[in-house]
């Protein structure tokens, strides 16, 4: 990709301001030769951390990330090895975020595209408000996740929580544990061979092995709520 | 914004080391709440039969052993005042209840922060930082601990609006949040007699909580209280003579995050607090559910 391909950046935010750190990984959008692959040291719950990148790299982030990580992510490969703060990948476009731990509230919100992986729990409101994005929670889901989701793909391995999929739109949704409950126009629907390879797919995409996808259930929209009815389409 | 940090030790090495392990926590939600901070530890309890009240005077020169003369003549016992600061712990030879309407007497130009038989609150505005130097907080042992960052929104920056807030013997509370319905539940309060300093939401809070388990109510009946009567976000914890309390509202947008290993629990507003405690990467975590009331004591967990 680049004459720098091959080595690695490395940043410690012990010694580095933040926003010179958000500005050096900016400019890779603009670069002749971007920098391939980068490591964040001492992020120590730093907010905002990587947010707003729009190049075809690699950033590595060796602890843990707090609020709004990898926001608005563009092309970028990012990884928390550690655990993430509210709002992980908010607005994520493209690209790939991934974090080793838990990501906390919001993870994904308004995402319209690209893949988020949060390899344990994801707490409240996961993917809310989704347009586009897909996300894959090898542990946990947490309550009101994918609330108003519009489109996008949401992939659960363990359980969700109260609300999942709340007033819900075209996005899909897929839980292999329990629902602790269904929030309103959400409802369950016939996982077809076509869906099965949709999961399959995600869980590829996200580095899982050994998942049957027959394993999941779906849910989405009943298209029951005020939005869907026909006669209010002359109220806009 | 503001945060919220909490440890419950148990093991005696985490005990001893109660108030460097808080300090760390406190420090990581510094920018959270750069207005003021505060903390409550439980810690060497008061002799059978007495209490222990934590005052405050903003002169530094107070003379606090004048103070504890007259609560050992009034109540016999030991003359005994520790100042920290512009705060200091003074041990009476009678129940906290007793020795708090006697120092609302005679002693008007104090503050009471805390009475009980084991807590201590100390709060200040200005950065958390500067207060854990100025307070010594980290030398502090205990069997657990509270603490607080503020970032104002309701009310002004005062010692007293600072959190933690006394809520009865041995109880406080704090709160990372805003009510919207504080003016009228205050008003509701003090005509049932609950005495407010300020205008802040979470001193109302921290009234309602005092009102209810003066009617009888245990401290869960208390919070499950709140979610009815108390509108607006709030994540509160609860420090008791014996263990603490989590409730978030039912909506929970304002942040907790839970941590447990056979060493201590934690609780904090963002994990990277909890990240500063030995064996933190292999600790239990998440995230308390909304309106469910979590709470530790001795005997282990109960949720």
């Amino acid at each position: 990709m680049s004459a720098t391909a091959g080595t690695v950046e490395r940043v410690d935010l012990a010694a580095t301001a933040l926003r010179d750190l958000n500005q050096r990984l900016h400019d890779q959008a603009k670069a002749a030769e971007p920098i391939g692959h980068w490591q964040i040291l001492n992020p120590s719950g730093a907010h905002a951390l990587a947010c707003g990148l729009d190049a075809p790299i690699e950033v590595e982030i060796m602890g843990h990330a707090g609020y709004y990580c990898a926001g608005m992510n563009k092309r970028a490969t990012v990884t928390v090895h550690g655990n993430a703060g509210v709002g992980l990948a908010e607005n994520i476009m493209s690209g790939v975020v991934r974090v080793t731990g838990n990501a906390s509230q919001a993870a994904a919100a308004t995402g319209r595209g690209g893949l988020v992986i949060v390899e344990g729990d994801a707490s409240a409101r996961c993917g809310i408000s989704l347009k586009g994005a897909d996300i894959v929670v090898r542990g946990s889901a947490g309550h009101m996740s994918a609330f108003m989701a519009q489109t996008g793909r949401m992939v659960v391995l363990g359980d969700a929580g109260d609300a999942l999929g709340d007033s819900i739109y075209e996005a899909r949704i897929y839980v292999r544990g329990s629902v602790k409950s269904l929030g309103a126009d959400c409802v369950e629907k016939e996982l077809r061979d076509d869906h099965r390879d949709e999961v399959a797919d995600l869980l590829a995409a996200a580095g899982v092995e050994g998942v049957d996808p027959g394993e999941f259930r779906r849910y989405g929209s009943a298209r029951k709520l005020y939005t869907f009815h026909v006669d209010n389409a002359g109220s806009y | 914004m503001c945060g919220i940090v909490g440890l419950f030790a148990k093991t005696d090495d985490v005990q001893v080391r109660l108030g460097a392990h808080l300090t760390s926590m406190l420090l990581e939600m510094n920018d959270r709440g750069p207005d003021s901070a505060g903390v409550a530890f439980y810690r060497e309890p008061a002799p059978a039969g007495g209490s222990k009240l934590t005052l405050h005077h903003p002169d530094l020169g107070y003379e606090w052993a004048a103070l504890a003369a007259d609560a050992a003549a009034q109540f016999g016992g030991e003359p005994s005042a520790h100042r920290r600061e512009n705060h200091a712990v003074v041990v009476v030879a009678a129940p906290a209840d007793e020795a708090e309407a006697w120092v609302g007497r005679s002693h008007p130009e104090v503050r009471l922060m805390s009475a009980g038989g084991v807590i201590e609150i100390y709060k200040e505005v200005g950065l958390p930082r500067v207060f854990a130097e100025r307070f010594g907080v980290a030398e502090l042992d205990g069997s657990h601990a509270l603490g607080h960052t503020r970032m104002a929104t309701e009310s002004r920056v005062t010692t007293d609006g600072s959190h933690p807030f006394s809520t009865g013997l041995d109880l406080c509370l704090v709160h990372n949040g805003s009510l919207s319905n504080h003016n009228r539940v205050r008003k509701d309060l003090r005509r049932e007699g609950i005495v407010f300093r300020t205008e802040n939401d979470s001193e109302v809070a921290a009234g309602y909580l005092m009102w209810r388990m003066r009617e009888g109510a245990t401290l869960d009946q208390a919070l499950e209280g709140c979610l009815e009567d108390l509108d607006g976000f709030y994540t509160f914890a609860v420090g008791t003579a014996d263990g603490f309390a989590v409730l978030r509202d039912p909506i929970a947008c304002k942040p907790a995050v839970l941590a447990e290993t056979d060493e201590w629990v934690a609780m904090a507003s963002e994990y990277r607090a909890i990240a500063t405690l030995p064996g933190a990467e292999g600790a239990r975590i998440w995230e308390p559910e909304p309106a469910t009331v979590y709470s530790w004591q001795r005997e282990g967990v109960a949720a």
